[in-house]
C-alpha cells in the first residue's frame, strides 16, 4: 500500500474560534479510516479542509497536507477543482440537500464527466448508467431521467454515491453517509461501499459518530475531540484496548446488546464539548475527564500504546480509573 | 402485564388523503392500519420500525393530535377523543426527537416549561413557579437555567427542558417518539439514564419510538415492530431480541451494527425494494421483501399466533 493522503498538523480557525487544533492523518491506497467523534469536534471541518471547501472566513494552515505527493497548499482554486470530483469525491449526510432538484440524476452525474474528463455526453450517460447498475439500482436507464424527490432515501444516496465515482476517483471522502437512513438501508450502502472499496481499491476517509459503523468498516480510526486527533489505532486495537479517557468514555456510553445489562445505568461523560480559542493550552478534555489532575493543564505529549496506536494523554497505556490521581 | 392497562389500543387505523397530481383523483393512504394493543402500568413499550411504518402516526393519534379513522384508543380506561385538552394534558405529555424544533425559541426556559401548567389556567403563579423550580432540578438542570433562552443551550439540556416541561404536570404516561436520535452518544447515554431515573422516581409508563434498537432494548420492557403500518411482532424485550420471530424483526436486529470489529457488514437479506405505504402488497405485505416468504405470503393475510413472551403475524409460526 502506498500512502495516498497526508495531514500533518491541520489548523482551522474560523475568527476567534478554533475548530481543528494541529489534527494529523494519514491514508493509504485502499484504506478506511474512520474519522469518529461528537458534534463540533472538528470532523467535517477537517474532511473540507482536505478539499478546499472551507467557507470563506475560515483560515487553514497545516505543516504538511499531500495528496498522492502533490502539496494542496500552495495549489489555487482552479488546481483544487481540477482535483476534485475528479481524483477525490465526497458524499454528504444528505443527498437531498446535495442533489439538485431542477436537474435529472443522469444529467447531473454526465456533468461531473463532461467537466473533468470531457467527450461526448452519450458518452457520459453510458457511464452513468452503467454506475448506477454498480451501486444496484435497478432499471438503470429509466432513473436518468428521474429527478432526485423521484427516489427514496436509500436510492439517492446511491446516487451520490455513483456520481461520486464517475471519473474513478481514488479518495472518497464520506460525511456522516448512513445517518439520515434506516438501519436495514444502512447496512446495504455500507455494504456496497465496502465492496466497491475492493473493486475499485479506493482509499476511503469515512466521518461518523456511530461507533457501531467505524468498528464493521473501519482499518484504522481517528477519535476527535475538541479540534484534535486524541487517539488513533488500528480498528480492532481501538476496540480492544481503548487508551484515551474520552475514548474510554465514548464505548462506555453505547448500549451493546447483550453486554450491557438492561436498565443498568449507562457510562456518560459530563459535561459538553468546550469551544476553545486560539492560544487554549493543556488537554481539551481536562474539564470533563475523571482523571484530571493539574499537569493536564500543561504541555501534553503523544504517547504510544502499541505500533500504530497512538494517543494524547499523560496517562500511561493500560491506565485504570482513580489511578490517574498518581503523578 | 399485571393491572388494568394503562393504554389500551383497540383496531385503530387512521388514513391521509392524498393527491400525486394536480389533476388526479385523491386516494386514501392508511398509515396506521388495524392496530391493538395495550401497555400496563409502568411498562416501557418500544415501538420500532423504518420510516414510513407508522410508528409517529400512531404516537400522534395515542397523544389525541390526530383522531383516528376507525378504532378507539382508551387512556387510563377513558377515550381520548371523549376527554378534554386540559385532562389528556395531565395525563399524557409528549417529548419529540428534535429540541431545536420543538421549543419556542423566544420564550425563556422557565415559561417554556410552566407552559402546560399555565394553560391548565387555575395554578397559581407561586405554586407554577415552585414547580418548575422543581422539575428544572428534576432533570438535573440549574434553576439559574430557566432565565436562558433554548438558544442558548446544547442539545442535551434542550432535550433535559423537553423533558421538564412533558412532567410539570405530574402526567403518568410519555411518549417519547425519537427522544435521542438528534444527540450525539455521550449525551444519548445521559438522557436515557435520566428518563430510566425518572420513571422510577415518578411511576411513569413509557411510549418509546426510535430506530435504533440497541436503545430500545436497553430501556424498553416490551417491543413492538411495525411494518406498514400493522404490529408484526410485539413480545417482552428479552424474548424478542433473544428468539425474533418475525423475518422482518429477524432482518432489523440483522441491521444493527454493534461495536464489536470484526464482524463486517450483515447482509439483511432484504433486496433493494422499498415499502411504500401507498401501494401495499396483497397477503402478507412484508412478502416482497421477506426471503422465506412462500406461495402463501402472497395471497392470505397471516393471522397472529402465540410466541414466547408475545405474538407475532406471519405463516410460518
Amino acid at each position: 500500500m502506498s500512502r495516498l493522503l497526508e495531514v500533518e498538523a491541520l489548523e482551522v480557525s474560523f475568527g476567534a474560534a478554533s475548530a481543528v487544533r494541529g489534527a494529523s492523518l494519514a491514508l493509504d491506497r485502499g484504506e478506511t479510516l474512520c474519522l469518529v467523534g461528537e458534534s463540533g469536534c472538528g470532523k467535517s471541518v477537517t474532511a473540507l479542509a482536505v478539499m478546499g471547501l472551507l467557507a470563506r472566513n475560515a483560515s487553514r494552515g497545516a505543516a504538511r497536507l499531500s495528496f498522492d505527493g502533490q502539496d494542496l497548499r500552495g495549489l489555487d482554486e482552479r488546481g483544487m477543482s481540477r482535483l476534485r470530483g475528479n481524483r477525490m469525491a465526497m458524499i454528504f449526510q444528505e443527498p437531498m440537500t446535495s442533489l439538485n432538484p431542477a436537474y435529472t440524476v443522469g444529467s447531473q452525474m454526465a456533468e461531473v464527466m463532461l467537466r473533468h474528463r470531457g467527450g461526448t455526453r452519450a458518452a457520459a450517460m453510458a457511464r452513468a448508467e452503467d454506475l448506477l447498475g454498480r451501486v444496484r439500482i435497478t432499471s438503470p436507464a429509466m432513473r436518468l431521467g428521474q429527478y432526485p424527490h423521484q427516489l427514496s432515501g436509500g436510492l439517492r444516496q446511491r446516487v451520490m454515491i455513483a456520481m461520486a465515482l464517475m471519473c474513478d476517483p481514488e479518495l472518497l471522502i464520506a460525511d456522516e453517509p448512513t445517518t439520515a437512513l434506516d438501519v436495514t438501508v444502512q447496512a446495504q450502502i455500507l455494504r456496497l461501499l465496502l465492496d466497491l472499496q475492493k473493486d475499485l481499491g479506493l482509499a476511503m476517509l469515512l466521518i461518523t459518530h456511530d461507533l457501531g459503523v467505524v468498528a464493521r468498516v473501519a482499518h484504522r480510526v481517528a477519535v476527535m475531540y475538541a479540534g484534535e486527533v486524541v487517539e488513533t489505532a488500528a480498528a480492532a486495537d481501538l476496540f480492544a484496548r481503548p487508551t484515551h479517557p474520552y475514548t474510554r468514555g465514548l464505548l462506555a456510553c453505547v448500549p451493546v446488546p447483550g453486554k450491557v445489562a438492561r436498565g443498568a445505568a449507562l457510562g456518560s461523560i459530563a459535561g459538553v464539548v468546550p469551544r476553545l480559542g486560539p492560544g487554549f493550552s493543556g488537554c481539551g478534555f481536562r474539564d470533563r475527564c475523571g482523571e484530571a489532575t493539574a499537569a493536564c493543564g500543561g504541555t501534553i505529549a503523544r504517547a504510544s500504546a502499541g505500533e500504530g496506536h497512538d494517543y494524547l494523554c499523560r496517562l500511561p497505556p493500560g491506565w485504570r480509573a482513580g489511578a490517574g490521581a498518581a503523578p | 402485564m399485571s393491572a388494568a392497562p394503562i393504554i389500551d389500543v383497540r383496531g385503530v387505523r387512521r388514513s391521509f388523503r392524498v393527491r400525486q397530481g394536480l389533476f388526479a383523483a385523491p386516494r386514501h393512504v392508511a398509515a396506521i392500519d388495524g392496530v391493538s394493543f395495550s401497555v400496563g402500568a409502568g411498562e416501557v413499550l418500544g415501538i420500532v420500525g423504518e420510516s414510513g411504518c407508522g410508528k409517529s402516526t400512531l404516537a400522534r393519534v395515542i397523544l389525541g393530535l390526530l383522531p383516528p379513522s376507525a378504532g378507539e384508543v382508551l387512556v387510563d380506561g377513558q377515550r381520548v377523543a371523549d376527554m378534554d385538552r386540559r385532562a389528556r394534558a395531565r395525563l399524557i405529555q409528549p417529548v419529540f426527537q428534535d429540541p431545536f424544533s420543538s421549543l419556542n425559541p423566544r420564550r425563556r426556559v422557565r415559561d417554556v416549561v410552566s407552559m402546560p401548567l399555565d394553560a391548565q389556567g387555575d395554578v397559581p403563579a407561586a405554586e407554577a413557579r415552585r414547580r418548575v423550580d422543581e422539575m428544572l432540578a428534576r432533570v438535573g438542570l440549574d434553576p439559574s437555567m430557566g432565565e436562558r433562552y433554548p438558544a442558548e443551550l446544547s442539545g442535551g439540556q434542550r432535550q433535559r427542558v423537553a423533558i421538564a416541561r412533558a412532567l410539570v404536570l405530574r402526567p403518568r404516561i410519555v411518549v417519547c417518539d425519537e427522544p435521542t436520535s438528534a444527540l450525539d452518544v455521550s449525551v444519548q447515554a445521559q438522557i436515557l439514564n435520566l428518563l430510566a431515573e425518572l420513571r422510577d422516581a415518578l411511576g411513569l409508563t413509557y411510549l418509546f419510538i426510535s430506530h435504533n434498537l440497541a436503545v430500545v432494548e436497553h430501556v424498553a420492557t416490551e417491543v413492538a415492530v411495525m411494518y406498514l403500518g400493522r404490529i408484526v411482532e410485539r413480545r417482552e424485550t428479552s424474548a424478542l431480541f433473544g428468539a425474533p420471530a418475525h423475518p422482518y424483526t429477524k432482518a432489523l436486529l440483522a441491521s444493527v451494527l454493534t461495536p464489536e470489529p470484526g464482524l463486517g457488514i450483515p447482509d439483511t437479506g432484504l433486496g433493494d425494494a422499498m415499502p411504500d405505504p401507498s401501494n401495499v402488497p396483497p397477503g402478507c405485505s412484508f412478502h416482497p421483501r421477506c426471503p422465506v416468504a412462500t406461495a402463501r405470503c402472497r395471497v392470505d393475510i397471516p393471522a397472529t399466533a402465540r410466541v414466547a413472551g408475545g405474538q407475532s403475524d406471519c405463516h410460518l409460526l
